[in-house]
């Protein structure tokens, strides 16, 4: 068995975007984690949802890994973003989508956005 | 435990001692709390960048006692 950082590590080698939360996509079980999915949901993109609730290992785990100490946190093409603040901000400023584009993930801008 | 907007703005008044803060309460339980934080450190400084600054000046309270706390950050104008 791989330790948790290796596991971590080869989620966000794996996926495009990853969103580690609490709870799952469908059922996000903070406010914060909730705001995420619905940010990426909106924009169609695809991402893995992590649910750092289900062990102790993985709550506490990726708080190391990212050296950050809250959850939600997302990945994208396996470099840290931030939290659901940080998405929110970069959603509404824009960044979030030419970040996308830079990186190569396919979403849907919403009408009106600068890409 | 909640942790009080007095307290939170003293710490990261201690880690960032030019910030210009702002604490709204986001529900009225003492828990959830909105910050705003200006401070010329964040200049030419990523959000993320930013908001590990804070989270460094609160230390462990940040995802302990302090666990929802809805962060923005901004350099002066």
């Amino acid at each position: 068995m791989p330790n948790i950082n290796e596991q971590l590590q080869s989620i966000v080698d794996n996926n495009d975007v990853v969103l580690f939360m609490k709870g799952t996509p469908d059922f996000p079980q903070c406010g914060f984690s909730h705001q995420a999915t619905q940010i990426l949901r909106f924009i169609e993109v695809d991402f893995k949802g992590v649910n750092c609730l289900e062990t102790d290992e993985l709550r506490q785990g990726i708080k190391s890994f990212s050296n950050w100490p809250t959850i939600p946190q997302v990945y994208l093409k396996g470099e840290f973003v931030g939290g659901a603040d940080i998405l929110r901000e970069l959603f509404q400023s824009g960044e979030l989508f030419a970040t996308l584009t830079e990186k190569g993930i396919p979403f849907k801008a919403p009408a009106g956005a600068q890409a | 435990m909640p942790m009080p907007a007095a307290e939170i703005e003293s710490l990261i008044k201690q880690g960032i001692p030019d910030a210009k803060i702002e604490m709204r309460a986001l529900a009225d339980d003492g828990d959830h709390w909105a910050a705003t934080v200006v401070s010329k450190e964040f200049a030419g400084k990523s959000k993320l960048q930013q908001h590990q600054l804070v989270y460094k000046a609160l230390g462990s309270h940040m995802g302990g006692a302090l666990h929802a706390l809805q962060l923005q950050t901004f350099a002066p104008k």
